[in-house]
């Protein structure tokens, strides 16, 4: 049984919090005393979704264990805008060790607790899709292996946005990056298998894989809880765009998010055990050119010269997750 | 514990680091006029009052409204709702229900008799009040609870003017009324009934001012040569003789000749006086017709049949002859010559009616245009102290906006006593669709609200629609967006990747920290309301 | 208690003996014998309580320690070779966030050729890292210095390798002294973290230090090896009295009564070293050794005031510093500069090459004779060496060097004639 929304009809499950709900279904974010567990002076960049969504998923993360909480950080935006010397945003004891081992640190903290009795205390690790999908993934992989108790959460920003915007193995197809520039035959990103982390993760049969975005935080907050529930390796894979990265307004972090997910182009789903428990439907389908054309880092597919078959590629590539995760309810997708 | 240097650092010390300085744009929070409101001829604060309803705080929510307008029962039923038209949320699904959430309200209101707040002392200063219809009744209600005397002079023998002896009771029951009505009395107004005030300079001797809502009630007349025999009436004393004793006696087949609500309102009326057929003439087309829709469906429904593009040209015993029209390019109806007959018991003219403006005779500086008053803005005529409205100013005739009238001249009457000037409040800007992030809103279609069933419709003057229950009012009310002004959704206290938004607490909104606000626009537009808006910094 | 056993056996009953609390690690030979041993003594909860986690690599055993040691468990690992380059930036991480984790470093050789064999060139590689490094020179000194490390590790907040050489000691049975838990436990008092992460008092570890302040982070990670300069020593005194036997320490002397000539060496080439002086002695050579036991921090005073009255010393390690020469003898001359004496620097046993005692005896006499090069490259096959190169010099592609000497030597046979 997936994220249950709340009946309530003039914002229904969709807003942040409301006056008109009981302080149980607020969400976490709504509670004035929520932990801000990222506290404000950090420097991320405006409108930055990684800062957004680490503080939603920490905070919630916060709430449902008590506040015992251990973050682990991977180098990468996330770690550098909060801890640069000498001050540093974090509310909640943190640890930022390198770049590929955000896993077995937190391992490594799971195990301390173990033995030391402290079992209220969890640990969660995160860092960016590089340091996830790429250079951390020998350990994420040992780590969900062993089931070691941590929740690992991926900030998915889609490339090494802390050095300057390169690709990632989380790319997308025709994105345009510091190092898959805009030119030549096929400009961009060239178009891969792709790496889908959330379903390697469940082939681990670890017991909780879900992916989110900021733009829902109700189902991001219900997921981060659940999997706070738990115990044993669960990973929680975000998507956050990066206005810096992806050539998008400040304000449009949000909007961005959304449209990833009504476009089908990223899932969001749950899974326990390995098998898939439950979609977030698509609420209103959009063509995944409303998606990519507020993004510079794919003008070259509109604009003078466009690449229209890329476009239906990327199409495609939305059409199979609508099929694989049914992400249509059955008479749209009809 | 002796941290390591440098490497190890304090909690949230980043609070030293004010990022503020980073931002060109500024987020504020503003106020925005919702459509509604805006449309609102009474000039209700629509939203204002939905926000205490969706929170299930009915009598405030009814408080709220009755600052503006006395009638919620009557206008929850006789209201022809404007704001429904304007309200933004009928462009994602359906209008909310304001009206039905207002009958709510005042039915709740007379279920549980609330009253009015006590008036204030005596401002020892009395106004002359000429006709206790809607116009009257809520100018009374106001000046009376600014604690000004107030004393309507009514010619007829009961108070509500065309909403009761206009308006049928299957759409406004005469209790609903009464209790409505008696509620205003009840400040102290003084009602004399059977009172025709004949010369409004002698009437007013003796008042500090007065206010003229006599409304419109000489049936326009169109030249239809009738035979001696033919049973011939207008619409407006049929409709009045409805609330004597007897009921008029108009036969088996009943033709109504107009095109606007009293048109329906009659043969409606016709149907359950036990017509058989009870046709509506008008010489233009459906689309044309001045009557709502919603009125024109339910007549349909209940049998009424209509003729369109005819001229009633002969009226003789038990006939008409009716001449076809067609519509020019103006959209005006032109005689094409060819001719039918039509058999008709009686023939009700509803075509209108005009102001009898007989007791303002001999009343210098005043300005009559096509047959109506004119006021300016602040509804004074052009006698200082004379002012009027409702159906007899140059207006939309509706009990709605006669009602605002009332409003209106109460607050510059009040201030015409003290020697001032009203200034009204400036107008916030509007809150029009495109400001909305309607994303956050979810999927609810409006409420349908019950109808008598169609058999009782036809014979008995029982209610037709019924109203919302405690359940579907609140779902109505939660159908509300809140346009243009915070609702507290915390959203912008969420999205804020930056920790500037300060919450304070419940009913005290939010307020911006912009040491640290960064200026990227988040929350103004994750904000669904349109409540925030981005301004350039100055640098 | 006296037992006969493994060195690897030994050193993994000296880590329990010192109840670790986390246990993570990754398998290379010939570190193997050590976490086996453990990790059944975990299992068996013998060793408790304990968490011992098999890891995907060493990079991950040393994070997993990192991770452990920051929230205030007692964590140890153990490595080699490959190993040890493999979690490199982890070790450097764990001495930069000065966490007293212990590590076992079984010496062995680094590829390429990949080699199992021992010699120094791992932990050396590391020797700028900020691990504090102990060479133990036998298996009682390998029991012995891991009990003192985890002591100094956790005062000073620094990490400790201690490092043992592969197969030599981690594979040979000899009589060791096991020492009982109630002595340890009085010796190593339980871990009491300088900063742990803990959710009643957060912190937040590992910032981003800029130009403004890394001089400053980086001075006082030297000014704590400085420091345990000071106290190694003490540690191994206090050493002494709690368990009865000479373990430890920054340097030892042997023989160095009167000597002229002094050989410098780390691990457990000493014991040969001792044997081959013994004899000299015996012949009336005026020869001492001089062992060091703390690579880092490198006890410059102390190497200079034993060297100080001899004529010359020679340096022999088990490592290459390549293209230069010796590492460990870089650091010798650095403590004497000044003094006025001959240095020389033999490199010898990398990759497991054998070194006999006739070799060395050779090795000193040419010394005391000042016959030696600058750089001496004990046993090495010169006749290979010049064969290849001179096959280099004639040919661009002239195929595997190591393929090619083995076949110079007559151990494979030429596959293209
Ligand atoms: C059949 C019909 C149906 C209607 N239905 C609707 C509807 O559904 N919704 C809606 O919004 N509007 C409706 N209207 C219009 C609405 O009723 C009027 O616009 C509204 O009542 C006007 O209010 P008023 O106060 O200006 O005048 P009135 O309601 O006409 O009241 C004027 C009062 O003044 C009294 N009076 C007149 N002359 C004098 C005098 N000389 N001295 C003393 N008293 C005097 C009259 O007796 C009367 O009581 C309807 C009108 C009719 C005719
Ligand atoms: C071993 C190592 N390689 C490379 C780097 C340089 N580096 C630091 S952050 C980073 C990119 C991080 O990308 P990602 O993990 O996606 O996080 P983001 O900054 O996008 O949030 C890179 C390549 C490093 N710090 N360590
Ligand atoms: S580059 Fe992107 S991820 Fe990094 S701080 Fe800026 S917006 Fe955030
Ligand atoms: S986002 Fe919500 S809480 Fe913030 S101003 Fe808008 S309506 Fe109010
Ligand atoms: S979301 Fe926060 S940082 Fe951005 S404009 Fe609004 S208050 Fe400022
Ligand atoms: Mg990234």
């Amino acid at each position: 049984m997936g994220f249950q929304p709340i009946k309530f009809y003039q914002t229904g499950t969709y807003t942040v919090g409301n006056r008109l709900l009981s302080p149980d279904q607020r969400s976490v974010q709504a509670a004035e005393s929520r932990s801000n567990s990222i506290n404000s002076g950090h420097r991320a960049c405006q409108g930055c979704g990684e800062a957004l969504g680490a503080r939603y998923a920490i905070d919630a993360a916060m709430a449902e264990s008590h506040n015992r909480l251990i973050a682990v950080n991977a180098t990468g935006c996330l770690e550098v805008f909060s801890t640069p010397y000498p001050e540093s945003s974090w509310q909640v004891p943190w640890i930022h060790s390198v770049f590929g081992n955000a896993p077995a640190v937190a391992t490594g903290i799971a195990a301390a607790m173990k033995v030391k009795g402290k079992t209220d205390v969890r640990v969660v690790a995160q860092g960016g899709d590089g340091g996830t999908t790429d250079i951390g993934f020998g350990c994420l992989s040992g780590m969900f292996e062993r089931n070691d108790d941590v929740l690992y959460i991926c900030y998915d920003n889609q490339a090494y946005m802390n050095t300057g915007v390169q690709r990632s193995s989380a790319t997308p197809p025709a994105a345009r990056t510091a190092t898959t520039m805009p030119v030549g035959p096929e400009p961009g990103n060239p178009f891969g298998q792709g790496k889908n982390l959330p379903e390697i993760a469940m082939a681990h049969g670890i017991p909780y894989v879900a992916t989110a975005t900021v733009a829902d935080l109700r189902d991001l907050e219900y997921k981060v809880r659940r999997a706070m529930r738990m115990r044993g390796a669960r990973y929680i894979h975000l998507f956050v765009p990066c206005p810096l990265g992806w050539g998008t307004a400040s304000h449009d972090t949000i909007r961005i998010a959304r449209l990833a997910k009504e476009s089908g182009l990223f899932p969001v789903f749950e899974a326990e055990h390995g098998e898939v428990r439950s979609v977030l439907k698509i609420r209103r389908k959009v063509r995944v050119e409303e998606y990519l054309m507020p993004q510079k880092r794919f003008a070259h597919l509109f604009g003078s010269h466009p690449h229209p078959e890329m476009v239906i590629r990327i199409q495609e590539i939305a059409d199979r997750n609508i099929r694989k995760y049914g992400l249509l309810d059955e008479e749209e997708a009809a | 514990m002796i941290k390591p240097f440098a490497i190890t650092l304090k909690p949230g010390t980043s609070l030293s680091n004010l990022t503020g300085t980073w931002r060109t744009e500024r987020p504020v929070y503003l106020d925005r006029l919702p459509p509604c409101n805006n449309a609102c001829p009474a000039g209700e604060n629509i939203q204002g009052w939905l926000y205490h309803a969706e929170s299930g705080d009915y009598e405030q929510a009814w408080r709220m409204l009755v600052e503006e307008n006395p009638f919620p029962a009557v206008m929850g039923r006789v209201c022809y709702h404007p704001c429904e038209d304007q309200c933004n949320r009928g462009k994602l699904d359906s209008p909310v229900g304001i009206n039905s959430v207002e009958r709510f309200l005042g039915d709740e209101a007379i279920r549980r008799g609330w009253k009015f707040s006590e008036p204030p002392d005596s401002s020892g200063k009395k106004v002359l009040i000429v006709g206790a219809g809607p116009s009257g009744l809520s100018a009374a209600y106001h000046l009376a609870r600014m604690g000004h005397g107030v004393e309507i002079q009514e010619a007829g023998p009961m108070a509500g003017g065309m909403m009761r002896f206009g308006i049928p009771k299957y759409r406004l029951p005469r209790d609903v009324l009464d209790a409505e009505v008696k509620r205003i009395l009840d400040l102290g107004v003084r009602l004399r009934l059977n009172s025709r005030v004949e010369n409004i300079s002698a009437s007013m001797q003796g008042f500090d001012a007065a206010f003229l809502a006599v409304g419109a009630h000489i049936a326009k007349r169109a030249f239809i040569p009738a035979g001696d025999a033919a049973h011939v009436v207008d619409a407006v004393s049929l409709l009045h003789s409805m609330e004597g004793e007897e009921r008029p006696m108009l036969g088996r087949r009943v033709v109504v000749y107009g095109g606007g609500n009293t048109a329906i309102d009659v043969a409606r009326t016709a149907r359950r006086l036990g017509a058989t057929d009870a046709i509506i003439v008008y010489r233009r087309t459906r689309e044309k017709m001045p009557a709502h829709d919603f009125e024109v469906e339910e007549a349909l429904q209940e049998g009424v049949m209509i003729k369109w593009l005819s001229a009633i040209r002969q009226a003789d015993e038990g006939q008409l002859t009716v001449e076809k029209m067609v519509l020019d390019d103006k959209g005006m109806p032109q005689p094409t010559g060819e001719f039918e007959k039509m058999e008709a018991d009686t023939l009700v003219l509803a075509l209108g009616q005009d102001v009898d403006l007989t007791l303002l005779e001999g009343v210098p500086n005043l300005e009559i245009r096509n047959g109506t008053v004119q006021v300016s803005g602040n509804m004074m005529t052009g006698f200082p102290g004379l002012f009027a409205g409702g159906d007899m100013v140059m207006s939309e005739r509706s009990v709605t906006v006669a009602a605002g009238h009332g409003k209106k001249a109460a607050r510059h009457i009040d201030a015409y006593l003290r020697g001032a000037a009203y200034e009204p409040h400036s107008k916030h800007e509007l809150a029009d669709f495109g400001k909305l992030n309607t994303w956050y809103y979810s999927d609810a279609d409006k409420t349908v609200r019950p109808m008598l069933d169609i058999i009782r419709r036809q014979t008995s003057f029982d209610e037709v629609q019924g109203g919302l229950n405690e359940s579907n009012a609140l779902f109505e009310a939660r159908r509300c967006m809140s346009c243009g002004n915070c609702f507290e959704c915390d959203n912008c206290y969420g999205v804020c990747p930056d920790n500037a938004v300060i919450k304070l607490g419940p009913g005290k909104r939010f307020k911006f920290n912009y040491d640290y606000c960064k200026g990227c626009g988040l929350c103004a537009a994750e904000c669904p309301c349109g409540a925030i808006k981005m301004v350039p910094e100055e640098i | 208690m006296l037992k006969q056993i493994e060195g690897s056996k030994a050193v993994a009953e000296a880590v329990a003996l010192c109840r670790p609390e986390v246990i993570c690690a990754y398998p290379i030979s010939p570190q193997t014998h050590i976490v086996e041993a453990l990790g059944e003594m975990v299992k068996s909860e013998r060793l408790a309580p304990c968490e011992y986690i098999n890891v995907e690599s060493e990079f991950a055993a040393m994070s997993v320690s990192i991770g452990a040691s920051a929230a205030g468990a007692r964590a140890y690992t153990a490595t080699a070779s490959q190993g040890l380059l493999f979690m490199t930036e982890a070790v450097y991480n764990a001495a930069g966030l000065g966490l007293p984790i212990v590590m076992t470093v079984a010496n062995r050789a680094i590829g390429a050729p990949i080699n199992i064999w021992n010699d120094h060139s791992d932990s050396l590689s590391q020797r700028d890292s900020g691990w504090m490094q102990l060479f133990a020179e036998n298996n009682q000194e390998a029991v012995d210095l891991h009990i003192q490390a985890f002591r100094l590790a956790e005062e000073l907040s620094m990490p400790i390798m201690v490092c043992m050489d592969g197969y030599i000691l981690t594979h040979a049975f000899e009589r060791v002294d096991i020492p009982s838990q109630e002595e340890v436990d009085a010796y190593l008092p339980s871990f009491e973290p300088r900063q742990v992460l803990d959710p009643s008092e957060p912190i937040s570890i590992g910032a981003m230090v800029g130009p403004e302040a890394f001089m400053e982070v980086k001075y006082l990670a030297h000014a704590k090896q400085m420091q345990a300069i000071e106290r190694i020593p003490q540690l191994a005194s206090e050493f002494r009295s709690a368990f009865g036997r000479e373990s430890g320490g920054l340097v030892r002397t042997y023989r160095m009564e009167d000597a002229e000539t002094v050989i410098v060496a780390m691990g457990s080439v000493i014991g040969t070293i001792k044997d081959v002086v013994d004899e000299m002695r015996d012949e009336g050579h005026r020869i001492g050794v001089l062992t060091i036991v703390s690579y880092r921090p490198f006890p410059l005073e102390q190497v200079r005031g034993a060297l100080q009255h001899c004529k010359r010393f020679l340096v022999l390690e088990k490592s290459l510093a390549v293209g230069m020469g010796g590492i460990v003898a870089t650091d010798v001359r650095m403590a004497v500069t000044g003094a006025g004496l001959r240095g020389y620097t033999a490199i010898a046993g990398l990759g497991g090459r054998p070194i006999f005692k006739a070799q060395l005896h050779q090795l000193f006499s040419q010394a005391e004779k000042d016959e030696l090069p600058q750089v001496t490259f004990l046993d090495l096959d010169w006749e290979a060496v010049n064969r290849q190169q001179e096959r280099e010099r004639q040919t661009r592609r002239s195929g595997p060097v190591a393929e090619n000497i083995l076949h110079d030597k007559g151990i494979v046979s030429a596959k293209f004639g």
